[in-house]
């Protein structure tokens, strides 16, 4: 009785009480008992309605910031400049060829026409059309996911592989020299730009040993373990400086739940400490540590553009990056346009996540 | 002063940095060799008396190229920051005190930028208005606005909550007063703390968007461009390729350590334990 809340206890209060028996007060014990279970009941049903409400203004928001990142995307390409045509062609441009290029990406039309052709196109699949290659974007973009993709999950694994065992470690060892080693370290991989690491890779693995390649891609179906030795050296750069930022939030995450009382409590009831760290503070110290991951593998996306480009891995970003060169306009549209989605995305995935394993914050 | 230099971090980034900012000013008035000038006859050079770091392959003093190279990554850190900062103290002062529809427009509008890195969006701006500094500046000062606002909201959103505030407005100060004398000082340490660390951070974007071109022009020296006219010559000469980053690592470490030891020395509340 004592612990029920407010709100019950006054439906108790309300609870008409037939006789003021003996067996009258065991009969309202039961029916306290019985609204609680309601209650419980009820309580799961509006959680789970908190749970939908919160879903949908998430995919609302999502959509929304969805549709104002394609507005942005396509009025400062196509719209703010004034005339692209004449930016793709520079300044030796005739006025017929000018024309024609207008003409072919539909700039003779309103600013709003052309976004919606442009949307209306992606939507239905057909895509853009890229000035240099002659080709639909998709055509251009869908092939080259198949090497930013692996090479920035290989880069997560990879720095999730390293991080969390040694946060965890350097936080069980706090302040003593493993510590200070693993936070020396982490401290100097948040100041080394990946791209460089991968220079200095590719001097000792490729140059002096000879071991793994400096750069190229063989194609996954040429030659698939090639392939794979390609992404190494290029993910291990990417992974390796993720891994000191996520290495530092699992330290200090974990210093803060082993502060915990059920810790203590843990390890009062003589469990072992394995188990403690392990299975009680670790599956805690994980949520903010999520967090940051979705929050790092946007900036991965980013940071493959760069470290592509070191190893000519014929990426996204590699491919984002001529097309500036060639000033391609259509192609550099539609990969800014995936990529910034991809960042979205995932940070709604994160929000949803979260919501999910803490549910402070979808009452909110 | 003695409060700061007893932190160890805030001790290494100052020397560190102090190393970084004295090279710069130095290389404004003095260079070994002038930056710029090729020199067929001494390319490739590796480390001696006149060239202490060597030369690059036009026959460039490299020593000299990294002390130039200094001076544009603080402008493009400094100029970064200031853009954020402004823009984005601005923003979280108005969502803080409005709240409401206003502070949710501002919110998500942060978070659409958050949804453009600084890469995208300097791809963006270099298709239109082509590569520069300026647009590199530009492209991570846009990136900033949004952190430099979130932050700024939840600093001013806690101090407005507090009774000194109450006490204040029931004093009959005025809204813009309060703001101007009671946030605006409480929020300058966090500012300065997260100033310091994302000036650090600029620098390290600096050098990426300049290692894809889409920084620093050349002939002009930074430390991004110098390992991308490196990547070609690794085999020949793979110092060039190691002494700007080198540097890089060094400034960026340096004043990420100096913001940390000023977080740890100004707010020991966000210290929790060490």
């Amino acid at each position: 009785m004592e612990r029920i809340p407010q709100k019950i206890k006054s439906l108790h209060d309300s609870c008409p009480a037939s006789v003021p028996t003996e067996a009258g007060l065991k009969n309202r014990k039961y029916v306290s008992n019985h609204i609680q279970g309601w209650w419980v009941t009820i309580h799961a049903f509006l959680e789970r309605c908190d749970m939908r409400r919160y879903l949908v203004k998430k995919l609302l928001t999502l959509l929304i910031l969805l549709f104002l990142v394609s507005i942005i995307v396509h009025s400062v390409l196509f719209i703010l400049p004034g005339d692209p045509a004449h930016i793709m062609l520079g300044i030796d441009a005739t006025p017929e060829t000018l024309a024609t290029l207008r003409a072919e990406l539909g700039l003779d039309k309103s600013p709003w026409a052309q976004y919606t052709e442009w949307m209306g196109n992606l939507l239905t699949g057909r895509g853009s059309q890229s000035i240099h290659y002659q080709v639909p974007t998709h055509d251009l973009i869908l092939p080259r996911l198949a090497v930013t993709g692996p090479l920035a999950l290989l880069a997560m694994v990879l720095a999730v592989a390293i991080s969390i065992p040694l946060g965890t470690y350097a936080s069980c060892h706090q302040n003593r020299p493993g510590d200070v080693g693993v936070m020396f370290f982490t401290q100097l991989g948040l100041a080394t730009p990946a791209f460089w690491l991968g220079i200095l890779l590719i001097l000792v693995f490729a140059v002096h040993w000879g071991v793994l390649p400096a750069g190229g891609f063989p194609g996954w179906s040429v030659d698939f373990w090639g392939s794979v030795k390609a992404l190494l050296l290029p993910s291990f750069a990417l992974g390796i400086i993720q891994a000191s930022i996520l290495t530092r939030v699992t330290r200090s995450s974990m210093l803060d739940v082993l502060r915990e009382d059920y810790v203590r409590t843990a390890r009062a009831k003589g469990l072992k400490e394995r188990i403690v760290i392990y299975v009680h503070a670790l599956r805690n110290a994980l949520i903010p540590v999520l967090t940051i991951l979705g929050l790092q593998l946007g900036q991965l996306i980013a940071g493959s553009i760069i470290i592509e480009n070191v190893f000519f891995l014929p990426g996204l970003g590699r491919l984002v990056f001529l097309a500036v060169g060639m000033r391609d306009l259509p192609v550099v549209r539609d990969i800014v346009l995936f990529m910034a989605a991809a960042v979205v995305i995932i940070n709604f995935i994160v929000d949803l996540a979260y919501g999910f394993l803490d549910p402070r914050i979808r009452l909110e | 002063m003695k409060r700061f230099f007893s932190n160890l971090n805030f001790t290494v980034g100052f020397v560190l940095s102090s190393v970084v900012v004295l090279l710069a000013a130095i290389s404004l008035v003095w260079t070994p060799h002038e930056p710029n000038l090729m020199n067929a006859d001494h390319r490739f050079e590796s480390m001696s008396l006149s060239h202490p770091l060597g030369t690059d392959h036009f026959g460039r003093d490299m020593l000299s190229r990294v002390m130039v190279g200094a001076v544009k990554s603080i402008i493009v850190g400094l100029a970064a920051v200031a853009i954020g900062m402004s823009l984005g103290v601005l923003l979280g002062l108005a969502s803080a005190y409005y709240g409401k529809l206003v502070d949710e427009s501002i919110m998500r509008f942060a978070d659409l930028l958050f949804g453009f890195p600084a890469v995208l969006t300097a791809i963006l701006i270099t298709s239109v208005l082509g590569p520069s500094l300026i647009n590199a500046m530009l492209a991570i000062g846009i990136f900033y606005i949004p952190i430099f606002a979130r932050l700024t909201r939840a600093v001013a959103m806690t101090i407005w909550g507090q009774e000194f505030i109450a006490a204040a407005r029931a004093s009959g100060i005025s809204e813009w007063d309060i703001t101007l004398r009671h946030i605006l000082p409480n929020i300058l340490s966090p500012l300065l703390i997260q100033g310091t660390i994302h000036f650090a951070m600029a620098i390290l974007a600096e050098a990426g968007l300049s290692y894809l071109g889409l920084g620093t022009q050349p002939p002009y020296a930074s430390w991004g461009r110098m390992l991308n006219e490196a990547r070609t010559f690794i085999l020949l000469a793979p110092w060039l390729s190691i002494i700007p980053g080198v540097a890089i690592a060094w400034a960026v470490l340096g004043f990420s350590l100096l913001g940390d030891g000023l977080r740890d020395t100004l707010d020991p509340k966000m210290v929790r334990v060490r």
